[in-house]
This record gives structure tokens, C-alpha cells and sequence, in this order.
């Protein structure tokens, strides 16, 4: 028996995944797509997403991960529910390593995605799903009523806390700084919230609670002092980290995000927008995007991955 | 065999006294994660049919077992033998992982 030469495998099955995964099988490639177990990548933790193109009274983020995953396997790529474990890219073909099994490819396109970053405090990992989570589209359900706290100042902890005004009885902000990095249209929104609070300045330091969350330990950070704040919940949305940690000899910036290798051609004209480190190795959405971070951004990084990996595959002969 | 619906009226009689080891999904029609445990669960029904009940509870229609159980995150999913829970996971759990754990419980 021969095993199965793949001339795309790709890594990752949130918009970058699926949509580079379309894009290579159209272009006549055997395409492998590894999507993980948990897949769907961080749409499957939204609700209501209005600015993706193409839905005018917006798409559940689940659904419209579903539909990619449906389109990609009606086109031919095949789509594996395993966990990728490691890349070996410094063999031809590279060896892509996957809940124990090695599956062989020509070509490889990086479409990790990005994970929530947890806080690393006392508590936190022994009350996860006890009242601690990173996600209030899943959880806030079981919050109706009840006093929860949102860890963070960005985008994603105002979503966050707008969502859970919803169904709380109240919600606290808690920000390590004095003023938010959220965008000026979210923050309105938080501030013009009733039930919304902010606690400025405020470390978490540790949860509180054995059987479940009770409070948190909290420090000021201007005055130093400590104070324990009672609370029914706690949802930590501090930002996300690029999943890069697993592949080898790809060169990665400061922050872990993989570094981006601009090739040009002969007249000095672009020629690879996707390419990393190692030649053959493409990468789209947020694995290397810091700035963007959309699902549409994700999904055109995806299909010029998928390009770039096509036309490299040409070249190679 | 299916998986059966189990609601705070009926769960004492289908998972509570059941003679044989019972997996016990909390979830909801909004939950995303929820949407890719499914087809897993419904694998596992098939190839545990007879030996193993595959349940699910609607954590929407049925506050009272999910308080009971102290489920504040879903998908929950909790194994019982003997009335008792033996193992408990939050997330999306893969095939392997909750198939381990039922070989366990029937061994």
C-alpha cells in the first residue's frame, strides 16, 4: 500500500483553513484540510455576525462556519476531525503529524488561528466551567440574574460584557489600566450600558471559590492594595496568542506570530505574499496576523495562501 | 439506537437508575461547540448501542439538572454509573477521548 501524497495539506479550519482548502481544490490539487477535533476555529464561538459579505441580515458565526466546511468537502478537499500534533518541514515531502498518523504533502499551508489567553492566577484552571470561562456566547446562559465580572480592555472583553449585560443582573469591567484599547465605537456602547461598571487599574491576582467561583482576588495597581471583589462568574478576555508553537524551523516574530517572507520575482514584482521561512510552507489569518483579525481578512489570507501554495507547486519540477 | 432525550421529569428513571453506564450531554440549541459534539455523540450511540446510553439534556428546557449538577459551561458532558457520575468533561471532547473512558466504566 502506498500512502496518500498530498500536494496541500492544510493546518487549521477557521475561515483561513476552509478557504484556502476551496482554493486549492479548485485549482486541481489533492487537498488535505486537518481540521482538529474543536473545529471551526473562533467564529464557533460568536453569535450574530453581521459583517461578513454576502448574508444581509447577518449569519450565526457557527452556521456560517458549517457552510464553509460543507462547500469545501462538496468541492472535493478531504476534511479530517484530527488534532494536529507536529510538522517535520525539513524532509520533502514535509510530514504532517496528526493524532498519531503521518500524512505526507508537497505543499503546507499554516491556518492555526489564534487562541484566548488565559491569566495563569491561583484558581483559574480548577474553576474553568465552574464560573470561569472565555466565552459568554457559550456561558452566559448560566449567569441570568447573577453578578459577573469581564477580565480585559479590548474588543473582545467589551463584546464580552455586552453580551452578558443582556442576561446579568450586573457586570464589572476589570482593566489593568486607565483607559480601554477597545475601539471608540465599543467603548461607547459599554459606557452607555446601566448595568455595565468598570474597576480601572485593577489586577486579577486569584480566584475565589472551592466547588465554584465566589469572587476574585484583586491589586491595585497604582496603590498596591489588595481587595477581594464577590463575584457569581468570571470571564477572562485578555486577548488571544497565535497557535505556532508546534512547527519547527518557522521563523516566528517577538509576539509568536509566524513571520511573513515576501518573495518577488525577477522584476522585483511580488510573486508570494503567504510564503514563511521554509519554502513550500504558506500561512494565512490570524496565526500571523496581529493587526486584522476578521473573519474576511481570514479568509482572503486563506485564498492567497492557497495561491501562492499552487503557483510554488508549478515552479517546482 | 438513537440517542434519547432526557428532561428533569425523566432523568431519575433513564440515567439515575439505569443499570447500564450512561453518557450525559448538556447543551443548547444556541451553543456553537455544542453543534460539533453532536455528530461525535451520535458515533458513539451507534457503536455503544446496547451497552452504553447516549443521552442528551437541554440545559434551555431543563434548569433544574443542570443546577443540580452545578453545569455552568456547556458543552458539559458527564459520564454515570450506578447513578453516580464518574467522569465529567467541559468542551468538545473528541471520540477517542470519551470512547477510552466508556471501555473503562464497562470493564
Amino acid at each position: 500500500m502506498t500512502e496518500i501524497l498530498y500536494d496541500v495539506i492544510i493546518i487549521g479550519s477557521g475561515p483561513a483553513g476552509f478557504s484556502a482548502a476551496i482554493y486549492a481544490v479548485r485549482s486541481g490539487r489533492k487537498t488535505l484540510l486537518l481540521s482538529g477535533v474543536r473545529w471551526g476555529g473562533q467564529l464557533m464561538l460568536t453569535t450574530l455576525v453581521e459583517n461578513y459579505p454576502g448574508f444581509p441580515d447577518g449569519i450565526q458565526g457557527p452556521e456560517l462556519m458549517l457552510n464553509m466546511r460543507k462547500q469545501t468537502e462538496r468541492l472535493g478537499a478531504e476534511v479530517v476531525n484530527a488534532d494536529f500534533e507536529k510538522a517535520d518541514f525539513s524532509k520533502k515531502p514535509f510530514q504532517v503529524t496528526a493524532e498519531g498518523k503521518i500524512y505526507r504533502g508537497k505543499s503546507v499551508i499554516i491556518a492555526t488561528g489564534a487562541d484566548s489567553i488565559w491569566l495563569n492566577v491561583p484558581g483559574e484552571m480548577q474553576l474553568r466551567g465552574k464560573g470561569v470561562s472565555t466565552c459568554a456566547t457559550c456561558d452566559a446562559f448560566f449567569f441570568r440574574g447573577k453578578n459577573v465580572v469581564v477580565v480585559g480592555g479590548g474588543d473582545s472583553a467589551m463584546e464580552e460584557a455586552l453580551f452578558l449585560a443582556n442576561v446579568a443582573k450586573s457586570v464589572t469591567i476589570i482593566h489593568r489600566r486607565d483607559k480601554f484599547r477597545a475601539s471608540h465605537a465599543m467603548q461607547q456602547r459599554v459606557f452607555n450600558d446601566g448595568k455595565i461598571k468598570v474597576l480601572w487599574n485593577k489586577t486579577v491576582t486569584a480566584f475565589l471559590g472551592a466547588e465554584k467561583v465566589t469572587g476574585v482576588k484583586l491589586k491595585d495597581t497604582v496603590s498596591g492594595k489588595e481587595t477581594d471583589f464577590d463575584t457569581d462568574g468570571v470571564f477572562v478576555a485578555i486577548g488571544h496568542k497565535p497557535n505556532s508553537d508546534r512547527f519547527k524551523g518557522i521563523e516566528l516574530d517577538k509576539k509568536g506570530y509566524i513571520v511573513r517572507k515576501e518573495i518577488p520575482d525577477e522584476q522585483g514584482l511580488l510573486k508570494f505574499r503567504s510564503a514563511t521561512s521554509v519554502p513550500g510552507v504558506f500561512v494565512g489569518g490570524d496565526v500571523h496576523d496581529y493587526r486584522y483579525k476578521q473573519a474576511i481578512t481570514a479568509a482572503a489570507f486563506g485564498c492567497m495562501a492557497a495561491l501562492d501554495a499552487d503557483k510554488w507547486l508549478m515552479e517546482q519540477k | 439506537m438513537a440517542e434519547v432525550m432526557v428532561t428533569d421529569s425523566n432523568f431519575d428513571d433513564i440515567v439515575i437508575k439505569a443499570s447500564a453506564p450512561v453518557l450525559v450531554d448538556f447543551w443548547a440549541i444556541w451553543c456553537g461547540p455544542c453543534q460539533i459534539q453532536n455528530p461525535i455523540l451520535e458515533e458513539l450511540a451507534k457503536e455503544y448501542e446496547g451497552k452504553v446510553t447516549i443521552a442528551k439534556l437541554n440545559v434551555d428546557e431543563n434548569p433544574a439538572t443542570s443546577a443540580k449538577f452545578s453545569v455552568m459551561s456547556i458543552p458539559t458532558l458527564m459520564l454515570f454509573k450506578g447513578g453516580q457520575p464518574v467522569k465529567q468533561w467541559i468542551g468538545v471532547q473528541a471520540k477517542d477521548t470519551l470512547a477510552f473512558e466508556i471501555e473503562k466504566v464497562l470493564h
